[in-house]
This record gives C-alpha cells, sequence and structure tokens, in this order.
C-alpha cells in the first residue's frame, strides 16, 4: 500500500475542492477502495474521506419519490421502512449482497460506484483495458465464468458490473444527484453507468471531482409488487451469476406495467426495456414470462465459459415474475 | 488400566480448555508476536510461470521510507537444503530454497524480499521492486495441458498395489465400466494466513511459526542453517488451523528467519492470501481412471484404479488416492497405481485426507455407476462386498463397524424409503437426491515423548511437542491426565506446540490423539510411580511401605489397609513441588493387524430445475473411528468435514490461465468454499464409539479427516439421483445440471 496525502471533508463544497484531480478518490466506506489500494489496482495520490458530510438521511419527497443520502449504509437502506414497504426489490436485492459486515460499512453512492470483480483487472499484470487502457482484454479467452458478462459487451472489455442494489434502481427508475466544481446536476440512473465500447476505462458519467449527494428514487409504480432473485453457486456472499429485479403491476390477471432489470449477465445495471414491453398487456402466466425472458436476451453474446448465463437469466426473469405476480395468502 | 480410562472423562462432551483463552484474544498466534526492534518483511512474488530472471530493478524501492534491505538471489545468505526425510524428522514438500538462484518454476514463487521498518512500508517497496523476466511461452498450467506436453509421467512405485490379475479378470468380468474421473487443484485455505516471527540470539534461532509440526520445523531449520538441533527453538502455541498447509515448512519461513538474522532484527513476515494459493502446498489436480468388473450377484471380479497427477517442476508429491481403494471392499483382483507429472505450479502437499478425499470421490462414485448398471440398491452392492480383512496386507482389520454405520447410517437417514429411479422424489419446485457412500481412513500412530507432573498445589502439568491446531488436542490431554488421577480438568494446564517440550508428534493423518495420548498416560503413571517413591521415603507419608502395595486412587494414595492420603499432603510432607513422569511411547504394532477407521455418508440434495439451484439439505453420517476421547471436539471434527466436503463436491477449485498460468482465483471472493448458508438444515453425526485397544490402550484411532472422505461421492451420487446427470469433474456446477 502506498502512503497517500489524507483529507477529512467537513461539507461537500471542501470535499469537491479538496479532490483535485485525477490522482484523487473519496473514500465512503472502504469496502472497493480499500481493497484495491491494498492489491495496488488503485494508486490515489490523495483520499478525501466523505465519512462525516451530511449525507445520511432517507427523506420522502412530496412528490412521492424516496431521496437517500450518498453516506447511507447498505444495511440502513435495505431496513428503512419506506424501503422495505414500497421498494422490496431494492431491499432484497441490497440483502443479497456481500455479507452483513460489509453492507454495515458499504454505502449507497460507493456502492453505485464499486469497480469490477474481473480477475484479470484485479491481477496487476494480464492485458486489462479497463486498468491499463489499450492493453488487450484477457478475460476474452481466458475464465470468463462467473464476473463477466453477455449483455453490453465490447471487444474491449466484458466484465460485469456487480453490484445488486444497482439492478434495483435500475429498475425502479433514479436519478443521481452529483456535485462539482461546477454547482449541482443530476443524472438519469440508466445513464450513470456506461456501456465499455472502446473505451473500458471510462465507466460511469461523473466528471473528475464531482461527488454523488444522493440517489432519487422514482415513486413506486402504483399498485405494483416488486421482488429481486439472484443466482450463484453458493448461496451467500457471491456476486450474482444472474439476477433479475422485476416490478409488475396487474389488473386481473393482466399485466398493466412491469419492469426488469438484470444483474450479473451484463456490462452494467441492465435494463431490459424490450422485455418489459411485450409482457405489458399480456396474462401473467409462465408463457408470457418465458417470452419476456427470451426477448431479454436477444442478442447476447456467450464467451467461452459463461453461455450457461443466457438459460439462467431467463430463469432469474421467469421466477422472479412467477414470485411477483403469485396469489398471496 | 483400561477400566480407569474408561471412568466417565474419556469419551465425555467437554468443551475446549483453551477456549476461554481464544474468546479473549490472549491466544497468541504466529503473527501476534511484536517483538521489540521488529522489522517487517514483504515478498515480492513472481508474475510470471516458468522462466528466468533477467534483472531487478531496485532502485525505486531502496528510497521508499523505511526500506532496510532487499533480498533476492543475488543478495541472500548460503543455506543448506534440508535431507527431507520423514524418519529424520527433517521433511519439507518445497526443497528449493528461496532465491537459490534466477528461475522460477511456478506464479507466486518468492523473487525477493522487502525487510522494512513497518508492514505498510515493506509491502509498499515490494510493489515498487520490478523485475524483468524471461518468461517461457508455454507454462503449464493445468494437468491437462502437463498430459498433453508434459513429457513422460513418472510412475510412483511405493504407493502402487496390484494382487490377482486384475486386467485379465476385468476383461473376462461379466459387467464391466471403466470411467475417468478429474478432481481439481484445491487450497486449504486456514483462516489464519502463514506467518514466521523470527529472532536470534547469540546464534541461537527462535521461530514463531504457523506450524502443525514444531520439531519437523526446528530440525528443518536446523538443517537449513548449518545449527544443532538444540540451538534452534519453533514455537506454535495456537494456530488458525492448517488442513496440512502448515505441516512442513515452507520457503517463507526459512527467508524470514534469514532475513532477521542479515539484518540482526527479529523480522516478521505474513504469507498474504494470495501467495497462500499458490506459494504455501495445495491438493494437486488428478486425473483418475476406474475400472470395475461384478458378477450378476454384485460380487466384485476385478477392480483397477489408475491415477495421475500434477507435480511441481522440483519436487515429486504423490497423491496417493487409491490407498483406500486397495482395501476397502473384497476383491481378489485388484491394481491400483499412482504417477506425477510436473507442471508449474508450488510443490503440492497433504491436504485433509490427501490421497482419500479425491480417492473415494472417483471409487465411491464408481461404486454408484455400478450399482446403478447392476440394479442393486448401492448400499446393497457396498455391503455385498464388505470384508474384514486387508487384502493389501494380508491381514485382518484390527476393529471394523462398517455394517454398523451402514446401518444405523441408512436407518437415521431413512434409506430404505429411497425411490431408485432417477428424479422420482419431488417437493414443489424441487427434485430431491440421495446419495450414499463409504468413507475410510487409514490409523496411524508414531513415537512420542511426553512428560507430566503432579504439583504439591493440587494442580497438574503435562508437556508435548505436538499441537493443537484448533481441534482440541489441549482438551483432550488434560482427560487423559484426569482420566487417571482423578484431578478436574481446570486443574490440568497443558502445554503443547514448542519444540523445546517432549518430542511429539507433527498435527496430521489424524494420529496425534491416537500416538500422544499414550505418551501422556504411560508419564502420568511414571509421575505416579515418583510419588509413591517419595511416599515409602523417609519422613514420607507411607515411610517403609512397599510401593507395589500403594494404589492411586482419585487424587490419593492407599496402601492395602485403609491409609488414603491425598497426593498434595504426600508431597506437602516432604516439602516437595512435584513428582514428575516422563514416558517415550512406540509406534503401532506392526504385523498383526490393520489399522483402518470406516465410515458412511448418506446425502440428500435438493435441485431446483427451474432456476439450475442445487443445495444440499441434509446429511446423516456414521463414523468407525474407535473410542471417542470427546464428543464434542469429535462431532466437530466430522461435522467440519462435511462442510469441506461439500465445499470440494460443488464449489472448490483453484484454478490458472491456461495462456499465462497465472493464478486466476486467488482470494477469498472468487475461491468459492461453502458459507453458513450453505450448511445443510440438518447435519446428525453418529459417532460408534467401539474402541480399538489392539491399537492403543485408549482404543482412539483419530478423527481428524475421515469425514471428509467419501462425502463429495456421497452428494455426487445424490445429484445423479435427482438429475441424471453423473459428473466426473469436481466441482459440481449448475452449467452441468442445465438440461442440454
Ligand atoms: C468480498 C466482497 C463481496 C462483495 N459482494 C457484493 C455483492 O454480492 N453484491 C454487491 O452489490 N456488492 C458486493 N460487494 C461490493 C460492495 O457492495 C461495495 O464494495 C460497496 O458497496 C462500496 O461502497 P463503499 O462505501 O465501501 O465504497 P468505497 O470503497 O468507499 O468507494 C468505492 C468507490 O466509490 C467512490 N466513491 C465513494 N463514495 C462516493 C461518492 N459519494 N461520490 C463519488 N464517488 C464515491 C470511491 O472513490 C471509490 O472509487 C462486495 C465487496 C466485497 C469486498
Ligand atoms: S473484461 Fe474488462 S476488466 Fe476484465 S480484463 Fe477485460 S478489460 Fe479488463
Amino acid at each position: 500500500m502506498r502512503n497517500f496525502e489524507y483529507q477529512k471533508a467537513d461539507s461537500v463544497n471542501a470535499a469537491v475542492t479538496a479532490h483535485a484531480g485525477q490522482a484523487s478518490s473519496f473514500v465512503a466506506g472502504g469496502t472497493t477502495l480499500l481493497d484495491l489500494v491494498k492489491i495496488d489496482i488503485m494508486q490515489p495520490e490523495r483520499v478525501v474521506d466523505v465519512n462525516g458530510l451530511p449525507l445520511y438521511d432517507v427523506e420522502a419527497l412530496d412528490d412521492g419519490r424516496l431521496k437517500i443520502g450518498a453516506m447511507v449504509s447498505n444495511t440502513d437502506l435495505a431496513y428503512h421502512p419506506t424501503v422495505v414497504e414500497k421498494y422490496a426489490v431494492l431491499s432484497e436485492a441490497l440483502l443479497s449482497g456481500a455479507s452483513t459486515s460489509l453492507r454495515n460499512k458499504a454505502t449507497t453512492g460507493g456502492n453505485v460506484m464499486q469497480r469490477v470483480r474481473c480477475p484479470y483487472f484485479r491481477d496487476g499484470v494480464s492485458a486489462c483495458n479497463k486498468r491499463e487502457p489499450g492493453s488487450g482484454c484477457a478475460a476474452i479467452g481466458g475464465h470468463n465464468r462467473s464476473v463477466h458478462a453477455v449483455l453490453g459487451t465490447s471487444e474491449q472489455c466484458i466484465a460485469t458490473h456487480p453490484s445488486d442494489m444497482c439492478v434495483a434502481m435500475a429498475a425502479i427508475g433514479a436519478k443521481v444527484l452529483v456535485t462539482g466544481p461546477n454547482g449541482e446536476r443530476e443524472i438519469d440512473f440508466l445513464d450513470f453507468h456506461l456501456l465499455p465500447g472502446d473505451s473500458p476505462e471510462k465507466e460511469h458519467a461523473l466528471d473528475v471531482d464531482e461527488l454523488i449527494t444522493h440517489v432519487v428514487l422514482d415513486a413506486p409504480i402504483e399498485g405494483s409488487r416488486s421482488t429481486y432473485l439472484k443466482l450463484r453457486d453458493r448461496a451467500s456472499y457471491q456476486f450474482a451469476l444472474a439476477s433479475s429485479g422485476v416490478i409488475v403491476a396487474t389488473e386481473g390477471n393482466t399485466i398493466r406495467d412491469a419492469r426488469i432489470a438484470l444483474g450479473g449477465v451484463g456490462t452494467k445495471p441492465w435494463r431490459a426495456r424490450e422485455a418489459e414491453q411485450a409482457l405489458i398487456g399480456e396474462p401473467a402466466t409462465e408463457q408470457s414470462f418465458k417470452k419476456a425472458a427470451e426477448i431479454a436476451f436477444k442478442g447476447a453474446t456467450p464467451y467461452e465459459h459463461n453461455a450457461f448465463k443466457i438459460p439462467l437469466g431467463q430463469q432469474a426473469i421467469v421466477r422472479s415474475l412467477t414470485h411477483a405476480t403469485a396469489a398471496r395468502a | 488400566m483400561t477400566d480407569k480410562i474408561q471412568a466417565k472423562i474419556i469419551g465425555a462432551s467437554k468443551p475446549r480448555i483453551d477456549g476461554p483463552q481464544k474468546l479473549r484474544g490472549e491466544a497468541m498466534y504466529a503473527a501476534d508476536h511484536h517483538l521489540p526492534n521488529m522489522a517487517y518483511a514483504y515478498g515480492v512474488f513472481s508474475t510470471v510461470a516458468s522462466g528466468t530472471i533477467d534483472h531487478i530493478d531496485l532502485s525505486k524501492a531502496k528510497q521508499m521510507p523505511g526500506v532496510i534491505d532487499i533480498f533476492h538471489h543475488d543478495h541472500f545468505p548460503d543455506l543448506y537444503r534440508t535431507p527431507s526425510s520423514f524418519a529424520q524428522e527433517n521433511k519439507v514438500d518445497e526443497t528449493r530454497l528461496p532465491f537459490e538462484d534466477g528461475k522460477v518454476y511456478y506464479p507466486g514463487q518468492f523473487v525477493a524480499l522487502v525487510v522494512a521498518d513497518t508492514f505498510a512500508n515493506a509491502r509498499a517497496a515490494a510493489y515498487a521492486v520490478k523485475v524483468d523476466y524471461s518468461a517461457d511461452a508455454e507454462p503449464i498450467a493445468t494437468l491437462s495441458q502437463a498430459l498433453e506436453r508434459g513429457g513422460e509421467p513418472k510412475t510412483a512405485k511405493s504407493s502402487g498395489h496390484s494382487r490377482g490379475n486384475p486386467d485379465s479378470a476385468y476383461e473376462s468380468s461379466t459387467n464391466r465400466i471403466d470411467v475417468t474421473y478429474v478432481t481439481p487443484m484445491e487450497t486449504h485455505n486456514p483462516m489464519e494466513m502463514h506467518a514466521s516471527t523470527a529472532s536470534w540470539e547469540n546464534g541461537d534461532l527462535v521461530l514463531y511459526e504457523a506450524s502443525q509440526g514444531v520439531i519437523f520445523a526446528r530440525n528443518v531449520m536446523a538443517k537449513v542453517f548449518g545449527l544443532a538441533p538444540e540451538r534452534v527453538e519453533v514455537r506454535s502455541p495456537f494456530i488458525g488451523s492448517g488442513f496440512g498447509s502448515k505441516l512442513w515448512i515452507w520457503p517463507h519461513a526459512i527467508a524470514a528467519a534469514a532475513a532477521s538474522r542479515e539484518v540482526g532484527r527479529p523480522v516478521q513476515l505474513v504469507v498474504p492470501r494470495q501467495q497462500m494459493f499458490t506459494t504455501t502446498g495445495h491438493r494437486p489436480p488428478t486425473q483418475q481412471q476406474i475400472r470395475i468388473g461384478a458378477d450378476d450377484n454384485g460380487k466384485l471380479t476385478a477392480l483397477t484404479h489408475d491415477s495421475i497427477n500434477t507435480t511441481s517442476m522440483v519436487d515429486t508429491y504423490v497423491e496417493s488416492t487409491g490407498s483406500c481403494t486397495k482395501s476397502l471392499y473384497d476383491c481378489e483382483n485388484l491394481r491400483v497405481s499412482h504417477a506425477t507429472i510436473g507442471a508449474n505450479h508450488g510443490t503440492p502437499t497433504s491436504m485433509r485426507a490427501p490421497g482419500a478425499a479425491p480417492g473415494l470421490f472417483a471409487l465411491e462414485s464408481a461404486m454408484d455407476e455400478m450399482a446403478e448398471k447392476l440394479n442393486m440398491d448401492p448400499l446393497e452392492f457396498r455391503k455385498a462386498n464388505y470384508t474384514e480383512r486387508d487384502q493389501s496386507m494380508d491381514l485382518p482389520f484390527s476393529s471394523i463397524h462398517l455394517m454398523e454405520a451402514f446401518d444405523k447410517g441408512a436407518e437415521k437417514f431413512g434409506w430404505a424409503k429411497r425411490d431408485h429411479a432417477v428424479g422420482s422424489m419431488r417437493d414443489g419446485d424441487e427434485i430431491i437426491g440421495w446419495g450414499m457412500a463409504a468413507c475410510n481412513w487409514e490409523a496411524l500412530k508414531m513415537n512420542c515423548d511426553a512428560r507430566v507432573s503432579l504439583r504439591a498445589d493440587g494442580t497438574a502439568y503435562a508437556s508435548c511437542a505436538t499441537q493443537d491446531i484448533g481441534t482440541g488436542t489441549y482438551t483432550i490431554v488434560a482427560q487423559a491426565v484426569s482420566s487417571i488421577t482423578g484431578i478436574p480438568l481446570d486443574k490440568i494446564e497443558v502445554e503443547l506446540g514448542d519444540s523445546s517440550y517432549p518430542s511429539g508428534p507433527v498435527s496430521g493423518g489424524s494420529w496425534a490423539t491416537a500416538t500422544t495420548l499414550p505418551a501422556i498416560a504411560e508419564a502420568t503413571r511414571s509421575a505416579i510411580e515418583a510419588l509413591k517413591s517419595y511416599a515409602i521415603g523417609d519422613g514420607g507419608a507411607f515411610a517403609g511401605a512397599k510401593a507395589d502395595d500403594l494404589s492411586f486412587d482419585d487424587g490419593k494414595l492407599s496402601d492395602g489397609d485403609g491409609k488414603s492420603v491425598a497426593y498434595t499432603d504426600v508431597l506437602g510432607q516432604l516439602k516437595l513441588a512435584n513428582a514428575d513422569g516422563e514416558a517415550h511411547t512406540p509406534g503401532a504394532p506392526q504385523g498383526e493387524y490393520s489399522f483402518r477407521s470406516f465410515g458412511a455418508h448418506f446425502v440428500e440434495v435438493r435441485w431446483d430445475p427451474g432456476i439450475s439451484r442445487l443445495r444440499v439439505s441434509r446429511v446423516v453420517s456414521a463414523i468407525d473411528v474407535g473410542q471417542i476421547i470427546n464428543e464434542k471436539t469429535s462431532a466437530n471434527q466430522v461435522e467440519g468435514a462435511i462442510a469441506m466436503g461439500i465445499g470440494m463436491a460443488l464449489f472448490e477449485a483453484t484454478e490458472y490461465d491456461e495462456r499465462s498460468g497465472l493464478p486466476v482465483n486467488n482470494n477469498y471472493a472468487e475461491y468459492l468454499v461453502p458459507v453458513h448458508a450453505d450448511q445443510p438444515d440438518s447435519v446428525d453425526v453418529i459417532l460408534l464409539d467401539h474402541p480399538d485397544y489392539a491399537f492403543n490402550e485408549f482404543g482412539a484411532r483419530g478423527i481428524g479427516e475421515i469425514g471428509v472422505t467419501g462425502m463429495a461421492a456421497a452428494v455426487a451420487n445424490a445429484v445423479h439421483h435427482a438429475t441424471g446427470k453423473r459428473i466426473r469433474e469436481l466441482p459440481i456446477r449448475l452449467e452441468q445440471l442445465m438440461s442440454a
């Protein structure tokens, strides 16, 4: 671990000012940043500690939306009464992630910004366009079973965005509020994470020195039910091989509105819009779910070891839709 | 003595006597020692799998804060290799010394060592060392690559066995299967990292080492530094488990001790988690061909088990997968053979139930396959081939209760209700599969010394240079002393894990219990004899009596005439601090019996095909290991082994990139082991508890490893019952089970 300059910020503006350029990093829970600094993959020269900024509140807005401070921990968010009641998909997604102790430290802002789990990114020597632009992508043709995508990949990078929380947020719809040297702005959640394309080193829409202050969730869909299903080898403490966050509103047995987002299969938190469209107006039956699941993976690109993620992702969609529409006792 | 030993304390369910120390954080592990003026070492590890070092650039690293020295192959003291002999107690698995030359044989090999004033400074400087290599373009990263282009395999002659005419008998068998099983490389992953804290004083070395064998470690360090063994002391009073990876000294300990001598300060070196996958041993990958011939009644007519595993480019390690196959079932025509082939990996080593764990995955899967072919209940098929004689040694087993294990396990599990048709048992979205397998492990016993003191203050003290690796050795040693003296456990102080104590066994092979307890018992009796000699001497409580007329019971010496004196009073009266006894006990008796342990696992899995989810939901294991010394720690060993067996079946595999030869999943997030949520809803361990007095006076054979054996096969057989898929390559992954 290299030495770095450390500064604790006492206000959002001070944090932004202290964060002076590329060589700086904010640190929140530190569960991504410090891990990567310890193995010499991230090498910030200056670390700005944002713990202590007044960003710990979860606030219900008058328009029905929910405003979440960037420093709210994954645990607190998962158990927040409004989240439990109105955004089950988010609560379940959070609780399926990492472990209790990690969730206690991990923050909302940090989770949005977590880095990929690709082993070639983390080994420090293999070809990796994300770590060293232009060096190539060792994951293609290498070990790409668990943390590599089938949707949104490019010839330059195929790593999944590993977050569970973000999948739920993609399904719900949200805005990311950020503050930078030029003031505040708002980024649509679905535009926040970038596809790798030709520049996988560029992972998100934040400008240098911009700080996430809040994530504002869209108001819940009237009369909807939601759930998150994460599939993996072991029962806990593993990133998704495939996951599905769904929100469904039915009228009788007909689907009035639907949201589907996927994890573990895409290079960003993946919203399956076409699949959603295919569901609306259809009966809530296994047949409709299967059709939507098929559409969701249209154009998916399997790699050497992860072709199974296509049927697995489809199973996740079908089962989670089945749960979200099942008759309740 | 037997009835004394069977007094209630032996077999009782006792919590670990060292538990409170661990709970309070008072138990000191190797890296907990921060000696005055200590420096910290951090390795620079090879980032190529094979090749030579062209140049090491230290210019930047040397300027970094706190750096004291940086060692590498051009700057390291000349040391000696150890002869690496088990008989001489100086064995290691990796014989090459660190920094011996500029060659790289595996990724993760030490290529330099930075010593600095703090751990963080050492690590930062290690990252700043730049090493240029000439890397081989085609390193050998896997067993299949080794088989393709690794040259001729080397046959391991000593571990093979053949009887009858296995090949011709196989060819003429009515029913035959010929199947090949593949097991991956696995990594021990004890919680506690490998660590060495070394210091020198007047040319003597003291080493705090995370070690499962302090005597071997001391002898190795003495050989390597060219010292008399008395000048080296290795301490390992507590270790955070080892599973075999801490049995023998690895290069890091030598590097730490050498660095300490060179810089003239104590040095601590902790092996980082990543390098614990590459640099401190592993269970090598195996490929095992099994052929079984059987007649229509389900009687085995031929069995062959031919196995190959990778070893490193510098040492030969044989994974003796056929070690149980030789004698588990009755079969006149049988062969087991082992071979090795080099790969660019560190040297493999024993991992819990070496040989038997991968070997019984293959054998017990194949037995299931044959039972299916014969249309027989897999349990009945095994019973039809039961034997009470070890045909490989031509000796009877000293004690075998495998039939009872089969029956009690089957009854508790409800095996009789099994519908043998594949996929026939369902529960909602899930298909239930039931599978079983036998377990088996050799019982071993080594030479051992021990010392016991009965002290005037009413306490006793026992010491032996074996170790408690978390399994409960401290506790059972105290139980052994208590069983003979009647002194309660909380008055018995036990010291283990220091090479200056009387010579004890490595904590491996499941032999620590069978080896240590008889020596402790003998030393206890010898202390009692010393006490008697004091008592009958001038001024003694029984002055003038004959030692033979005195007996010791419940802390008291008695003559035949109704006089009893507490031993504390015997000593107090003479102003003596204690009565000491020492003992030496030999290895297992040879030539009359084959000593082995037995058992059976019954496993239920649940497969949800709608979401491709596989979970182990229920396990019943019946285990026959002779006398149980401590029910709590014994059951705990088997329960832990079951968890490890589930890991072996479903999760564990250390992977290397086939192109670069570099490790891929060398961390705790990506190398999967079972977590709490993977533990079955119900685990029943049945301990049969039939003492084996032919083996030792306690009748105990040891329980550390047997529970892992057969477990992966039982899971795989249950998976087959649920899904119809026969998975012959571990780990079983969901994509192998998803419909084609
Ligand atoms: C072993 C392990 C298992 C895990 N398993 C899962 C899992 O199953 N599912 C899952 O979803 N996640 C998992 N995670 C990831 C975990 O959720 C993230 O590490 C965590 O959410 C990051 O939050 P943090 O506050 O600790 O971020 P930090 O480590 O503090 O920061 C992460 C990054 O975000 C930046 N950052 C932090 N806050 C802000 C801000 N307000 N504005 C702008 N930038 C900011 C930092 O500069 C840094 O680059 C796992 C992590 C580990 C170590
Ligand atoms: S998948 Fe992305 S992160 Fe992984 S090696 Fe390729 S470029 Fe790097």
